[in-house]
């Protein structure tokens, strides 16, 4: 006679909330699920997409251990990447992010904020300036969003005369090499010195004689490159990074630990949209000439709140005693009063504590600030702390 | 007649020789093993569980000596992405706790059924021990799982 009770001990309680982020009805595949696939991938559902999670050859921890010893490749082509033109481009983008994209020389690149009526943040993106167009990678999570969004304001921009266009780019996949190994590796593929290439620029490069698009930039707080191909090649470019005997493939759950150690916002997690730049102590993404002039969806308020050092909360890193803590724990103050909530948290294997990104009330985000943590009936220790919580091997040159 | 004696006393010899108590493994739906020795269990995940799971990073075990209900709550394992709650299957007493396995949580993963076990519960009823699943039902669950 079978237990009557079906609830499963693997039913997890708090499976990354983004990882079971589920978008359109009919999950779709990357250019590389076969090859993920041939490696011994785990699957699971992301922004309607079937991604690898992990492969066969090491577990999660492995892998993002690996990741900041020597290099591993994210597939990352789920992630919208368009392509904006015409001679009113600046002009037009700037209305929508608070970047300031006149500044931005050819080969630059810069995160930024899609921002909305209220103040609050709509997506996260980097924005690269390159000669005739703007490169404009932006979350998966998003992507019908996004374009949608674009292409609503090209469209009233056209209609008042406007030179501009909204260009989805379907044709290339986007794959993340990272780690301290990336350099070397991409080398010996790229036939260029990359080594006075800066940290947040692109440019285009032939890899294996493919010409792709290179940004010096990533999700890990590594040094590595994220690359822009042209999706008949991007299996054959994968498995020939793939031959250095440092390059492992890492999935979704490798993916989340480094960029959380990395202090990097996830998108529907630490960001969203009710929360603003002030808030998300993302103001330093908004430009200088920005924050004089606005002229951006939300400028009143999120200028009025960077002004008067407005918004109720303030996004923190904390580090927590105990076992892990994870998104919609409570935070509490050291006298028990509850102000505040975990919105990512993960024990993080380079450091072997837990760590966590929160919002708490203002006035309780100084570092060193002893707080305290819920999870489930006991109540640990935190500290506010500064982010990053590892070091960024950025590239210097 | 001796005959009979002697068989009599074949007989009562056969009697009184101890009863071989085999342990027993069971199963939960939630994909924990339990390893029965006369009124004592030893609890722990299933190697199919630790694979689902990924690296064991925390890992909370109950405290000896406290008393458990059926499906209580009594410990968690954690891996780097989620938290499952460990649920006793039994109700009795908790005899033992593995405090190896806090202290080296990869255990789980290395060796589930065996040196990874998690507590042990002194059980009352035979009802409940009868109730779980057995080896072939517990492989069949596994399976259809994909």
């Amino acid at each position: 006679m079978a237990a009557t009770v079906a609830r499963t001990v693997l039913k997890p309680r708090q499976v990354g909330a983004r990882l079971m982020a589920t978008g359109t009805s009919s999950s779709q595949r990357t250019a590389l699920y076969e090859l993920h696939k041939n490696h011994g991938a785990k699957f699971g559902p992301f922004a309607g997409w079937d991604m690898p999670l992990v492969y066969a050859d090491q577990g999660a921890l492995d892998s993002h251990l690996h990741t900041r010893k020597h290099a591993s490749i994210f597939d990352v082509s789920h992630m919208l990447q368009t392509r904006i033109v015409g001679k009113d481009r600046h002009r037009f983008l700037e209305h929508l992010v608070v970047a300031d994209l006149k500044e931005l020389p050819v080969g630059g690149a810069t995160l930024s904020l899609f921002t909305n009526p209220s103040g609050g943040i709509e997506d996260d993106t980097i924005i690269t300036q390159q000669r005739d167009s703007l490169y404009v990678v932006s979350n998966a999570g998003c992507a019908d969003k996004d374009l949608a969004h674009l292409l609503k304001h090209a469209k009233i921009f056209q209609n008042e005369g406007a030179d501009v266009e909204v260009l989805k780019i379907d044709d290339h996949s986007l794959i993340a090499l990272q780690g301290p190994a990336s350099q070397k590796v991409l080398e010996q593929l790229a036939a260029v010195d990359l080594s006075q290439m800066p940290f947040m620029t692109g440019q285009f490069i032939d890899i294996k004689g493919v010409p792709c698009h290179v940004a010096r930039s990533g999700y890990t707080g590594e040094d590595g490159f994220e690359l822009s191909i042209p999706t008949g090649e991007v299996v054959s470019i994968t498995q020939a990074l793939l031959e250095n005997a440092q390059v492992k493939l890492a999935g979704l759950g490798a993916r989340d630990s480094l960029r959380l150690e990395a202090g990097l916002c996830l998108y529907g997690s630490d960001i969203d949209s009710t929360t603003t730049p002030m808030e998300a102590n993302l103001v330093w993404t908004v430009g200088k000439r920005r924050r004089a002039e606005g002229g951006f969806i939300g400028a009143d308020v999120i200028l009025e709140q960077i002004a008067n050092k407005g918004g109720a909360r303030r996004r923190v890193g904390l580090v927590i005693e105990g076992a892990p803590a994870r998104a919609h724990a409570k935070v509490l103050s050291a006298e028990g009063e509850e102000i505040g909530e975990i919105t990512s948290g993960v024990p993080a294997p380079s450091l072997g504590k837990n760590i966590a990104m929160a919002y708490v009330k203002r006035g309780f985000n100084k570092k060193d600030t002893a707080l305290k943590v819920q999870v489930r009936n006991r109540v640990q220790n935190a500290t506010v702390v500064k982010m990053p919580f590892v070091p960024a091997g950025y590239h210097k040159i | 007649m001796a005959l009979r004696i002697l068989s009599k006393s074949f007989l009562s010899q056969r009697l009184a020789t101890p009863i071989r108590h085999y342990a027993t493994k069971k199963y939960t739906s939630s994909h924990e093993w339990i390893e029965i020795n006369k009124d004592v269990a030893t609890i722990g995940i299933t190697d199919y569980a630790q694979n689902a799971l990924g690296d064991v990073v925390y890992v909370e075990v109950p405290e000896v000596g406290a008393r458990v209900e059926f499906d209580e709550t009594v410990g968690v394992v954690e891996s780097v992405k989620s938290t499952s709650d460990i649920y006793s299957p039994l109700t009795g007493e908790i005899t033992a706790a593995n405090s190896d396995v806090v202290k080296n949580t990869k255990l789980i993963n290395r060796s589930p059924e065996k040196d990874g076990w998690l507590f042990k519960v002194k059980f009352e009823d035979q009802e409940e021990v009868n109730a779980l699943l057995d080896e072939a039902d517990y492989k069949k669950l596994t399976e259809s799982d994909h």
